[in-house]
């Protein structure tokens, strides 16, 4: 059998299989025939034609993604040369420039820094403070989008090539820059999958080019 | 939807609604808190007794610490009462580091649950490593924004923790005692009991299915659920007993989400190199060459000694109350 697209989910930790479920979902609605898998290792990530840092610790992703020579350097790579990728919360904040938290500040955690935004963590505070709610997204028609807000960040610092795609209690946790997309929360636990297929189309788009 | 809500609630006290900038905002809704729980699976969540021991885990790759007053091999050593840990404790851990900060509480203890939830933990855990307030009933977690996880040895447990409101769940096995065997013993009988009820589910026998609901004494709803599944509805870690990167393979191998490490990282000679260890064999648990190479960054001399589950003074996977 052969695919049309190769999409990975860098497979580290954090919710890995929801957003291979959401991806599947994604493509099947889109009738699109795609090879959606965990990656790992820095083979797959060099056959993939696009990914999503799932949710999950920043900290625990990041490490893991040090700690195994290769997959790093391969990554950021291929995502300076505009691979098409999606970072949801956790992911968000690997492929940030620059992260500190709300409550201990400075951090020194290893980041990607490919999207050109600094990251507050835990922005709207702790667990009980984790929240759900509506909120307009900037290019999606029709009804708001459900955000699962889950010790969420937010980008407190844009850089003027990022685009913000949705705001929520005036802080940004929607953006875009070029192929790259980071949302604070996860689209990959509300069963819309709108986030899902901006990507898709992002990665058809830049396979065309 | 890519997480089961069942069964979920939507009237219950844990359920928060606010209005910011006229939208609607819900918290602690089941979403919320078994997201949370998503949010950990892969990962290893360090008991801790302190802010230096919170600093190391998060170090090593901790996904979350869990504070407590004493071990769980340090409580076995005492003896007398296993209580939540001080408040004091709690709120330093909780100014000093940035990952998810879990908490134990007696089982049954619905006011030191209230008094966790208060201090802010992101995470309560039922815990039979404490000893146990009510020997009638488990706390009724619905009413709570803060999530739980509680243990389980067997699948009805487990069924009726969820039933309770339990957003994740993990092994009982032999909290201290450095040995893995009775958290294996505990995941394969879930495993087997699953694989039971997906059977029947595939079959579609409705009295069967019921009847095995009967006998693990929860609700239809929710063993349709699993059946549905083929897997327990809430995420599912493993627990009691775990010391070295291999057992942290071992368990990821037969099916759990992600594990805890109790005593076997304070407790050895190496944490730092252990706790980073257990983390990298947790994650490419099903590849034998870097649990080898993680293996190899402990030293078996620095191994907590270890406990004979078969001759100990304290079980503390049957505490607490039987249904």
């Amino acid at each position: 059998m052969s695919y049309e697209i190769n999409i990975g989910i860098l497979a580290l930790q954090g919710d890995i299989e929801e957003n291979i479920v959401a991806t599947r979902d994604a493509m099947s609605s889109l009738s699109l025939n795609a090879y959606t898998s965990p990656v790992r290792y820095q083979k797959e990530l060099e056959s993939v034609d696009g990914l999503i840092i799932p949710g999950g610790e920043s900290t625990v992703i990041g490490n893991l993604l040090t700690l195994k020579s290769g997959i790093r350097t391969t990554l950021q790579k291929r995502l300076i040369q505009g691979m098409p990728a999606m970072g949801t919360c956790a992911g968000m904040i690997v492929m940030a420039k620059k992260a500190y938290d709300s409550v201990v500040g400075k951090m020194n955690q290893p980041l990607l820094g490919v999207l050109d935004i600094v990251v507050e963590r835990n922005s709207f505070g702790r667990q009980n403070e984790s929240f759900e709610a509506n909120l307009p997204i900037d290019g999606f028609e029709g009804e708001d989008f459900r955000g699962v807000f889950i010790r969420a960040p937010s980008a407190t610092k844009v850089g003027t090539n990022v685009k913000i795609l949705g705001r929520f209690a005036e802080k940004v946790v929607a953006v875009q820059q070029g192929n790259i997309i980071g949302t604070s929360f996860h689209p990959e636990l509300s069963g819309d999958l709108r986030f899902h297929k901006l990507l898709v189309a992002l990665i058809m788009r830049s396979r065309k080019e | 939807m890519t997480i089961s809500l069942i069964p979920s609630a939507d009237s219950f006290r844990g359920i928060k609604k606010s209005i910011i900038g006229k939208k609607e905002v819900v918290r602690g809704t089941s979403l919320v808190k078994r997201g949370f729980a998503h949010m950990q699976k892969h990962g290893v969540i360090m008991d801790v007794t302190n802010v230096e021991q919170a600093h190391i885990a998060e170090e090593a790759g901790a996904v979350a610490v869990m504070v407590l007053d004493k071990l769980p091999f340090d409580v076995r050593k005492a003896g007398g009462v296993a209580r939540t840990a001080s408040v004091k404790v709690i709120e330093q851990v909780l100014d000093s580091i940035s990952i998810p900060i879990m908490a134990k509480c007696r089982i049954g203890h619905a006011s030191e649950a209230l008094i966790l939830q208060e201090v802010g933990v992101d995470m309560i855990d039922e815990s039979e490593v404490l000893t146990p307030a009510d020997e009638e009933r488990h706390i009724w977690k619905w009413d709570y924004t803060t999530p739980f996880v509680n243990g389980a040895k067997n699948l009805g447990e487990a069924l009726r923790r969820i039933e309770e409101g339990a957003a994740m769940i993990r092994t009982k096995g032999e909290p201290g005692t450095g040995n893995v065997a009775e958290a294996v013993t505990h995941i394969q009988s879930v495993n087997g009991d699953i694989r039971k009820i997906r059977s029947v589910y595939e079959d579609e026998d409705l009295q069967e299915l019921i009847r095995v609901g009967r006998e693990f004494r929860t609700s239809f709803e929710l063993v349709k659920e699993t059946g549905r599944l083929g897997r327990l509805p809430v995420v599912n870690f493993a627990a009691g007993g775990v010391s070295t990167p291999a057992d942290a393979a071992l368990l990821m191998n037969l099916g759990c989400d992600g594990i805890f490490v109790g005593s076997g990282v304070f407790i050895a000679e190496d944490p730092l190199e252990r706790a980073k260890a257990i983390v990298l064999a947790t994650t490419y648990f099903d590849d034998p060459k870097i649990v080898m190479e993680a293996q190899k960054m402990v030293d078996e001399r620095k191994s907590m000694l270890g406990l004979d589950t078969k001759n100990l003074d304290l079980k503390m996977q049957e505490r607490g109350p039987s249904v």
